[in-house]
């Protein structure tokens, strides 16, 4: 048997990998975990931060994730993301004025209405997102 | 028989309406392409999300212990019916064939003597359904403003909403009326139970191998923040299919519509020729008359 972990990370907008690889490390909500091939089944929710993925004979990925579940079972392991950006993909410049954007209208909302709770879990989102790149 | 500057009339008309269709025909075709793209990227994301809940309901869901969310109310007098049709018209039978179902289906409920409540999803059912069933609408949800099949907002705004409802005991099962796209010819009206949520059943059941599966936390958490998400993903690749079968059966009926008034254009021409014909040779025989007259 090839030591190999099958891996897919999937959004609703998208799959962003899937494929064999080495090794993920994810961030769990009761803290970080590795998941390698054979792992024993397993299921939790998933904080923001960023999935590593180690592939043999590869560059490492690392994406990120805002909050989703991961499930691995013996077919191997899937990471159900809100939402995912491929770090190497990622514009820094451009999540930075999305972030002052979001900070301006988050001004204009009163606090306690359902647009300010979600525009300040956006911004909890990018200032992450941010601090990962 | 109708004269030959009101035929020039007709046709010029019937020409310009035909340039819209086709204009219309080939935007409905590009957007197509995009909607039919954004469905089929959100299909993964569903497909694996319904495996893990089938996973999970098998573990915990057989004592009828779970969440609300998946064991339901224990009644099922009052029932919930989402719509949802498009924001347009000029697609064919696509928005009316969706709201041929949900009549159905209301009806069908009414007669078992339950409550009916409507949700509609979309301006044309709203419209369609408003004069017969009007006293049951309890909310609409408007998708006019969403841009570039962005639905992720709505699809989460009408899942907390209808969580709400559920929680605050205004039904106890909702469905789900929409159009599945099935192929760019054919779009199917489906209803779909979303509340209590039930795993579809082709979803395949991964064999453990005699292992255990561990949560972290708890199984009941997890199972918890894992089916308001279930219904949201399926409310918003709902949301996807519909705006991909609406950009179709747009394109289908422009193409139609195009190809009706080329036919149109055809025969009128050919009446015009006609009478043209017809003038010249009544002319000819006046002057005719009139030399031989001399």
């Amino acid at each position: 048997m090839a030591d190999t972990l099958h891996f897919s990370l999937v959004s609703p907008a998208r799959e962003l990998f899937s494929g064999e690889v080495a090794h993920v490390i994810a961030p769990g909500t009761e803290g970080q975990f590795g998941v390698l091939p054979k792992h024993a089944p397993f299921m939790t929710t998933l904080k923001n931060g960023v999935v590593q993925v180690l592939r043999p004979g590869k560059e490492d990925m690392r994406i990120f994730v805002r909050g989703g579940f991961a499930d691995v079972t013996p077919a191997g392991l899937t990471i159900l993301a809100e939402e995912a950006v491929d770090l190497a993909e990622a514009d820094k410049a451009k999540l930075q004025a999305e972030l002052e954007e979001t900070q301006i209208e988050l001004k204009s909302h009163s606090a306690g209405d359902g647009a300010h709770v979600r525009l300040e879990e956006h911004i909890a989102y990018l200032e992450d997102l941010c601090a990962a790149l | 028989m109708a004269s030959l500057k009101e035929l020039k009339g007709r046709i010029s008309s019937v020409k310009s309406t035909q340039k819209i269709t086709k204009a219309k025909q080939m935007v409905a075709a590009a957007k197509l392409r995009r909607a039919q793209e954004a469905a089929e990227a959100s299909r993964p994301y569903a497909e694996r999300l319904a495996a893990v809940i089938a996973n999970l309901s098998a573990a915990t869901g057989a004592d009828g212990s779970g969440p609300k969310l998946l064991s339901g109310t224990g009644a099922s007098d009052t029932h919930l019916v989402l719509v949802m049709t498009a924001e347009r018209g000029l697609c064919g039978g696509f928005n009316a064939n969706t709201v041929k179902r949900a009549r159905t289906l209301i009806d069908e409920l009414r007669a078992e003597g339950k409550t009916v409540k409507v949700i509609t999803i979309g301006k044309k059912g709203r419209e369609q359904l408003g004069r017969e069933y009007g006293d049951l609408f309890i909310d609409h949800v408007d998708l006019s403003d969403v841009k570039q099949n962005d639905f992720t907002e709505a699809a989460l705004g009408l899942g907390r909403e209808l969580t709400r409802l559920y929680e605050e005991g205004e039904f106890d099962v909702a469905s789900l009326v929409y159009s599945r796209f099935k192929s760019v010819l054919s779009q199917v009206p489906t209803v779909q139970q979303v509340i209590p949520a039930t795993p579809p059943e082709d979803a395949e059941v991964i064999d453990l191998q005699g292992a255990i599966y561990s949560y972290e936390p708890s199984e009941e958490e997890i199972l918890e923040t894992l089916l308001p998400r279930y219904i949201n993903t399926q409310l918003l690749s709902a949301m996807l299919e519909s705006a991909a079968g609406e950009q179709a059966a747009s394109m289908t009926a422009m193409d139609n519509a195009t190809r009706n008034a080329g036919d149109l254009i055809d025969s009128l021409s050919l009446q015009y020729n006609r009478a043209r014909q017809a003038q010249i040779t009544k002319e000819l025989i006046e002057i005719i008359s009139g030399a031989e007259a001399l």
